[in-house]
């Protein structure tokens, strides 16, 4: 099993725990990762808002690396996932767009390879009975609200794994690792992504959305597979709740790090010491 | 808004129309206007105009109208519009030309928005990828707000969540030359 690797720019900086944990839940599952040599952005919210075709040309610089070397890429970030699946999705449908984006990268890329996010990877691929069977720590007593926000799941026809309304594949992963996912609405509402910093106060209405959902829910703690998921919810976590008039306790986890700690390893290594919601306390409370 | 004759207006805009109709691929016509992009918008409280409205605006000839509005800067492209849409109007994309037509023709309702994915692209033109500390400085210093989520830094520095100096990528011509080309194909001056 084995797939291209695109770790993009959050897993390099704000997200770097991600990284870790993914690369250690992979190795772990047996998933082998090639990572992409000399990968750039693939444009973000920015590009696509400023310019069609640089939002499609920017990550198909990376597709069309991976594609030489014949491999499907895995990609963790929910965001980056989403435009590389538009850019490659953009150039198989269309012989024109493919001309332009292959004379713009001065090198053919006919998309013959796809984009899976990583957690499709891990839940359907490596498969939920062979996880279950390498889970030493089970993560019993965990009450936690799977979050899986916007880009992972939408718009179905490009992301196509899961539902758009009610995704599961994270809620069933948690199940797998004996923890309860709670059912609750608000699931893939928006976190505002970069919103946040431009126009910090809408972004904080909508963070805060989420976080009160989860909690009245009777979440412990909320699970995603995006960075900037997990920085809005987490990083602005006390301002958020502060401009309610609220207090939250609410650690936000990486699936990968959760799947990490049940696949044995220690909380450190998966960085969940760098979290600004100290996530250590709840899985000691739980024995973890 | 003052009264307008709605058939002059239609006749005065069908260049806009269609401008933002080809750049976003969306009929205008296509929307019956039944409000289920609106009902389910995350960012609608902060909007002037609702997703919806701003097409109504688009299909009566009042394109002048919904290129002044926030909404399009407002739109977090969190697709929940265009994955319930019964038409299958792809509205984020409407959302992206009608701000870049307006962009075109000086109007940035959201100044904050513009600097800050403007300094974004900067950091990925200049060394192919994002660089978060890079991003945050400039943009505040590009928006005179000095200490804005200063408190965040250290702590993000502690945890070595971000480091002061970008790192470039080795073959950083390739991504130039990404830019430079889309420039030459009159793309948006980004």
């Amino acid at each position: 099993m084995k797939y291209a690797y695109y770790p993009g720019c959050s897993l390099e900086a704000t997200a770097k725990e991600y990284n870790l944990s993914a690369k250690l839940v992979a190795k772990k599952l047996g998933i082998e990762l090639w990572e992409i040599p000399d990968w750039s952005c693939c444009g973000a919210t920015a590009a696509h808002n400023r310019d069609y075709l640089l939002s499609l040309a920017l990550p198909a610089r990376n597709l069309a690396i991976a594609e030489k070397e014949g491999l499907d890429v895995a990609v963790p970030c929910a965001a980056c996932f989403n435009r590389m699946r538009t850019a490659e999705t953009a150039v198989r449908e269309s012989r024109d767009m493919q001309k332009r984006i292959s004379e713009i990268l001065g090198s053919e890329y006919k998309a013959t390879n796809k984009t899976r996010a990583f957690l499709d990877v891990v839940v359907n691929d490596v498969g939920l009975e062979r996880i279950k069977e390498q889970v030493v720590k089970p993560l019993k007593g965990l009450k936690l609200a799977a979050y899986y926000g916007c880009l992972l799941v939408r718009p179905p026809k490009l992301t196509s794994f899961d539902d758009p309304e009610e995704p599961m594949t994270m809620d069933r992963l948690i199940e797998a690792l004996d923890a309860e996912a709670l059912s609750w609405s608000y699931k893939t509402e928006c976190c505002g992504g970069s919103l946040s910093t431009a126009r910090t106060d809408i972004g904080v209405k909508m963070i805060y959305q989420i976080l009160r959902h989860a909690r009245d829910a009777g979440a412990e703690g909320i699970v995603t597979a995006c960075p900037l998921c997990l920085l809005n919810l987490d990083m602005r976590q006390a301002q958020a709740a502060r401009v309610h008039s609220d207090q939250l306790n609410l650690p936000i986890f990486y699936f990968t790090e959760l799947l990490g700690v049940a696949l044995g390893y220690e909380p450190k290594d998966l960085g969940l010491d760098t979290h600004f919601v100290n996530p250590v306390p709840l899985l000691e409370a739980n024995g973890l | 808004m003052e009264r307008v004759e709605l058939s002059v207006a239609l006749r005065n805009n069908r260049s806009l129309k269609n401008k933002v109709e080809s750049e976003s691929g969306v009929v205008l016509s296509d929307c019956y206007q039944c409000g289920k992009c609106s009902a389910g918008c995350p960012a609608a409280f902060a909007m002037d105009y609702t997703p919806r409205q701003v097409i109504r605006l688009l299909q009566l000839g009042l394109g002048g109208e919904a290129l002044k509005s926030h909404t399009p800067w407002l739109c977090a492209s969190c697709q929940t519009c265009y994955s319930r849409c019964p038409r299958e109007i792809n509205l984020p994309r409407l959302m992206e030309a009608v701000r870049q037509e307006a962009k075109r023709r000086g109007i940035i309702p959201e100044r904050k928005v513009d600097i800050f994915e403007k300094a974004f692209l900067d950091t990925v033109e200049k060394y192919g990828r994002a660089h978060e500390m890079g991003l945050m400085v400039q943009y505040n210093l590009r928006t005179l707000q000095p200490i804005k989520d200063a408190l965040l830094a250290p702590p993000l520095l502690l945890k070595r969540k971000i480091s002061p100096l970008p790192l470039k990528i080795k073959d950083i011509d390739s991504v130039k030359n990404i830019f430079a080309k889309v420039r030459n194909e009159g793309g948006s001056k980004q």
